[in-house]
């Protein structure tokens, strides 16, 4: 109890704590951040995937060809985590359709492209405008219903995180921003405070916390000065101005630097009583709440030496990435590479088709020169300035080896699961290995791996429980059947006259074994001639399947126009040459089957021969 | 509009602008302060024995990669091959004869490194198992350093030291052994040795020091050569070439074994200072022991690693049958370091222990 | 004479105290092992599809455990010889051509409107993972279909096809991106 008491009183006292490692990148923001943030026009098409966020897609609402309007929703969540999306503008469902994702391997999913009528009508959404006495329960419906997801990268639906179940002490407004290039907040925070201390200020009323810490770089003094000033009046708001470095902004780390405690591993924030939220999210919050307005723009930074207007934008989510290059200039490079996010955790667009979403913070289009990119991978040298630079203190150099022999077991236990991802260890290694490549495909392996396992270890139990069931299943038989032949057995000492019977038995046998003799060449001649007779049966009853196709469309064209005269009778028809399509249908599957396994036979009789 | 990278590239996206390659070439560099030194006290021979063996080291690098049908340009390019060559010629006496560096070197670069897979896979340090294996094979050869030129009774030129390195003999006929006779007709060893050999004819430490060659701090000549890679040293750290834990562990370990025991028994131990500056000490600290392939990984692990070189460095000199120890404690503590490694891993996030 | 006896009686003193440890150790740290079929049989994929020539993964751990050869599972692939070679002790080789190519995972499926409701297919089921009754439509239960293929033989009228498993989102880019390996 004394921890989380003094947990508060820490954070007030305004100490803060370092992370280890870390790096200075360029920080190279000042490209993007000296002007305002400008409105991208509207683009002709809209490409908005159904599924944005963390979690469950929701369910369809609208169809192909249904006029929408600016705002409306698209999609409803369902049960479980999910968010639905909005049109982000007034015009014509065009298709639903698998799109390029917004997704590093570009894989495409259910998008649903809007064709703008440029008229961008808006949809109402009544605003909750007396949020202050509403009920903490009808805000998070009324934030899920608007889409608000976790703006700062992951996505992750917020409305999870205004209705926590565990006692929140404290909340953290991340306006840390660390990634070089992007300053989507920063300039968010420089014209948009008071919209942000807004959405703290719903934040505050749901979650209640003791306190709220806003943390941000010193890098952005504009920002810090912008937002000291918005809630200077406030006294539960608290502005933590923290020393630049990557990567302060992971949420584990900032919580490192503001309270000095660690978020146990495989837990959440919520449970050491601190719930974050992203400055993006703080103004999309306000916007839903109090404007009424749902998730369908978002402030998105375009820069890069090869962009000659970089800037940041409000831009529609949905619009793709071309729509941008061409408002802001890009100036291609040879091989130019395209980025969405930051430099170190941003992923390659591939297709600039792709669509912004709800996580898309910047556009970046580096030059080689002021961004070089991996040569060829080299030796490890152990020089270990990867694990001085990991912010959660592991052994890269040693998960290396681990990661290239496949020994899951072994980076388990170097907890490779608690690898943010950062790639702090691939930027400073001097032998240009992709650290966070090997990891991240580890980390895929292991969880097949995982999967596998269950998934054999469910068929082993099955096949076993299988295996016991047909040995039951066989006592249970032998069983019956001893039983019925000592009853035949009793019966017949009961008759008295078995002898006789037992005699007329043996007789009758001999009588059938004579004839079958008799027979016997007979039907070594029926088999030889057994396979053409077959083919033959299977012709004629593909034959008569098409006969049968045939007759039931004639039979159906008939019962249609019988409809009219004599309902009852016809449906008797319908019924019987129903009945009788079906066995016909199941002659015709058997035959065609069985032809099919013939011709097989015939080939691999061929195939075999030839060879 | 030039084209779109398709490429796919795993973040980060971009990288700083060390590389391997520079890493190796700036501990070369580094090394020139202790070179420059080595050279004005010891001759030109200093300068010979690098360009023999790093030629030597090249060589036998090119020759295995070859074998094994690895790239042989891009991976001589990486420096790892000349930095060993390098590291030997500084720690053999300047006028050992050619098959001696010839000898050292491929079996450094051969059997260290190659047969172990190459760069970053040897197990020890490559300069210092080679060094090991001459020591042991050729002991005479290998502790037959010339005293500084500053007493030596005859001049070498620069062709001399040639000559006397592929022959034996200088131009005008002088062996190693002739050229080790100083001015007051004394054959020179070098200071470690010197001590070492004058407390077993039982002369106290004082007495021993009270000799021409012993300077103000360390050996005559070898605290210059020693404060020269100190100079290096510092310079590999200003860079982030190295990191400060293994040679503040070595230079501490050593220092403070020296005092207790010059402490406990005045007369017959090496002064603290001697020890930090003479035989390879500094040279030790900042270029071998920091030899990351071979060394521990983890910040706690560099401590332990560098606090058990200086002790060993210390036990081998005290006790031990050689006058410097530096390669036998590189080596022996090698042994140890998956252990250390494994024992030192630093507590995950989130892993703390439950307060 | 003294010093042969005092040599004589230190090394018996030496081989009893280590002795003594030994067996100690071996009784205080005795590890206890799974039997090795259980070992082995936890290696397989236990996809039970026959391919080794035993009627599922169990009886070919028995078999192996009995000295039969290690590369005989398709479905496990060279992964699973490589693991059962480790275990077993010996060298791994290259998987058996006669039992089979190593495949990408897949599933049956039943074209249902031809399923004609034999219930074949769930007799040759080695996992339950069909269900139907007879002379109705049957359906393989996805998640518990292990790939094995010995349904597909059964069926007499050839709707049950081998649909390789699609990759959720997570799996893509183990399998899309080679990391460069160096030289």
């Amino acid at each position: 109890m004394h921890s989380e008491l003094s947990l508060i009183e820490q954070v007030k006292s305004g100490k803060l704590w370092d992370i280890p490692g870390g790096i200075h990148p360029p920080e190279r923001k000042s490209l993007s951040n000296s002007t305002k943030i400008d409105i991208i026009p509207l683009s002709p098409f809209y490409y908005v995937p159904i599924k944005q966020h963390i979690g469950n897609e929701g369910k369809l609402l609208v169809k192909v060809g249904e006029q929408v309007l600016t705002g409306q929703p698209l999609t409803d969540a369902i049960e479980g985590l999910s968010l639905p999306v909005h049109a982000p503008t007034s015009g014509v469902i065009k298709d639903i359709t698998p799109h390029v994702s917004a997704h590093p391997s570009g894989k495409p999913e259910i998008t649903i492209v809007i064709e703008s009528d440029h008229k961008d009508t808006v949809f109402t959404t009544k605003p909750i405008k007396n949020w202050q006495t509403s009920e903490a329960a009808s805000l998070t419906k009324h934030i899920q219903s608007m889409g608000v997801a976790g703006l700062g990268g992951a996505a992750f639906p917020t409305y999870v995180k205004t209705n926590p179940t565990k006692d929140i002490k404290l909340l953290i407004i991340n306006g840390v921003e660390c990634e070089p290039y992007i300053t989507a907040d920063d300039v968010l925070m420089r014209y948009f405070a008071n919209e942000i201390t807004q959405g703290i200020n719903i934040l505050q009323h749901m979650v209640q916390p003791e306190l709220v810490v806003i943390a941000i770089e010193d890098n952005k003094p504009e920002a810090i000065e912008a937002i000291k000033l918005a809630v200077k009046d406030q006294d539960t708001i608290e502005v933590r101005v923290i020393p630049t470095k990557y990567p302060s902004g992971g949420e584990k780390q900032l919580i490192e630097i503001v309270t000095g405690q660690e978020v146990p591993s495989k837990s959440i924030p919520a449970d050491i009583g601190i719930v974050m939220q992203n400055i993006g999210t703080c103004f999309a919050i306000k916007e839903a709440v109090i404007d009424g307005k749902a998730l369908i723009h978002r402030v998105v930074t375009v820069t890069g030496e090869s962009i000659s207007r970089p800037q940041n934008l409000w831009v529609k989510l949905g619009t793709p990435i071309s729509d941008l290059l061409t408002h802001c200039g890009l100036v291609a490079e040879q091989d130019q590479r395209l980025i969405m996010g930051g430099p170190m955790m941003g992923f390659n667009i591939m297709d600039t088709m792709m669509p912004v979403v709800k996580s898309t913070n910047c556009i970046l289009a580096p030059s080689e020169y002021n961004l070089p990119s991996f040569g060829v991978e080299q030796a490890c040298i152990r020089c270990s300035l990867c694990s001085d630079a990991c912010p959660v203190n592991l052994l890269p150099q040693q998960m290396l080896w681990y990661s290239k022999a496949k020994d899951h077991e072994k980076l388990e236990e170097y907890n490779l699961a608690d690898c943010i991802e950062c790639g702090v260890c691939s930027y400073v290694c001097p032998s240009q290995i992709p650290l966070v490549q090997y990891y991240r495909s580890s980390k895929v392996e292991i969880k097949q791996e995982k999967e596998d396992k269950i998934k054999s270890d469910k068929a082993k139990e099955r096949f076993e429980t299988r295996q016991l069931r047909l040995e039951r299943d066989k006592q249970a038989r032998l069983l019956k059947h001893k039983e019925s032949a000592d009853k035949r057995k009793k019966a017949l000492e009961k008759d008295g006259n078995a002898k006789d019977k037992i005699a007329a038995a043996l007789a009758r046998a001999k009588a059938k074994k004579a004839s079958t003799g008799e027979t016997a060449p007979i039907s070594a001649d029926a088999q030889t001639t057994n396979t053409q007779d077959k083919v033959a049966a299977a012709i004629a009853r593909a034959k008569a399947k098409k006969q049968a196709q045939a007759d039931s469309e004639t039979t159906a064209t008939v019962s249609s126009e019988s409809q009219d005269s004599e309902v009852g009778s016809a449906e008797a028809v319908e019924a019987k040459s129903a009945e009788q399509i079906k066995k016909d249908k199941i002659a015709a599957t058997v035959a065609r089957a069985k032809a099919k396994k013939l011709k097989q036979a015939a080939e691999n009789k061929e195939q075999g021969e030839s060879n | 509009m030039k084209s779109i990278s398709k490429l796919f590239v795993s973040s980060p996206h971009t990288r700083t602008g060390l590389t391997t390659n520079q890493v190796m070439r700036t501990v070369c560099y580094a090394c020139i302060p202790g070179i420059a030194a080595q050279t004005y006290f010891f001759g030109w021979g200093v300068i010979v024995q690098a360009l023999l063996c790093i030629i030597v080291a090249l060589t036998a690098e090119a020759i295995i990669l070859s074998l094994r049908e690895k790239p042989v340009r891009a991976t001589l390019a990486d420096g790892s091959a000349m930095l060993t060559g390098l590291l030997i010629a500084l720690s053999i006496p300047p006028l050992a004869p050619w098959w001696i560096s010839v000898i050292g070197v491929s079996f450094a670069i051969i059997i260290v490194k190659q047969l172990y897979g190459g760069l970053g896979f040897n197990l020890f340090n490559p300069a210092m198992a080679g060094y090991v294996v001459l020591l042991i094979s050729f002991p005479v050869a290998m502790t037959n350093w010339l005293p500084v030129q500053q007493v030596m009774t005859y001049d070498i030129s620069f062709l001399d030291c040639v000559s006397s390195i592929f022959t034996g003999f200088t131009l005008d006929g002088y062996s190693v052994t002739q050229l080790r006779i100083a001015v007051d007709g004394i054959t020179m060893a070098t200071p470690l040795d010197h001590f070492k050999t004058q407390i077993d004819l039982g002369l106290t430490a004082s007495e021993i020091t009270a000799s021409p060659i012993y300077g103000d701090y360390g050996g005559t000549g070898w605290e210059w050569v020693n404060l020269g890679y100190l100079i290096g040293g510092l310079l590999l750290l200003k860079q982030g070439v190295i990191r400060w834990h293994i040679p503040f562990a070595i230079i501490a370990s050593l220092f403070t074994f020296s005092l207790i025991s010059y402490s406990i028994t005045p007369d017959l131990s090496l002064p603290p200072m001697i020890s930090l500056f003479s035989g390879a000490t500094m040279f030790a600290a900042f270029f071998i022991a920091t030899d990351p392939i071979s060394a521990s990984t983890t910040i706690r692990g560099r401590l332990i690693y560098g606090a058990i070189i200086g002790a060993l460095i210390f036990m081998i000199r005290e006790w031990g049958g050689y006058p410097d120890g530096v390669a036998f404690a590189v080596l022996l503590t090698n042994l140890a370091v998956p252990l250390i490694d494994y024992y030192t891993k630093p507590a995950v996030y989130g892993h703390k222990a439950k307060v | 004479m003294y010093v042969l006896l005092f040599a004589l009686g230190a090394l018996i003193a030496l081989t009893v105290v280590f002795g003594a440890i030994l067996g100690f150790a071996s009784v205080k740290f005795k590890v206890k092992a799974d039997p090795l079929v259980e070992q082995i049989d936890n290696l397989l994929p236990q996809t039970q599809c026959g391919q080794c020539g035993y009627p599922g993964c169990k009886p070919y751990a028995e078999a192996i455990a009995n000295g039969d050869d290690i590369n005989k599972c398709p479905p496990g692939g060279e992964s699973t010889i490589k693991q059962l070679a480790d275990l077993m002790g010996v060298d791994a080789k290259p998987l058996d051509s006669a039992h089979g190519q190593e495949d990408v995972k897949k599933v049956a499926f039943i074209r249902e409107d031809e399923c004609i409701g034999c219930t074949k297919c769930i007799q040759a089921c080695p996992v339950d993972a069909i269900m139907g009754a007879s002379k109705v439509m049957h359906t393989v239960i996805i998640d518990e279909c292990t790939g094995c293929d010995l349904c597909v033989e059964p069926c007499p009228v050839d709707c049950i096809d081998m649909v390789p498993l699609t990759d959720t989102n997570w799996k893509w880019d183990a399998l899309a991106i080679s990391v460069k390996n160096i030289n």
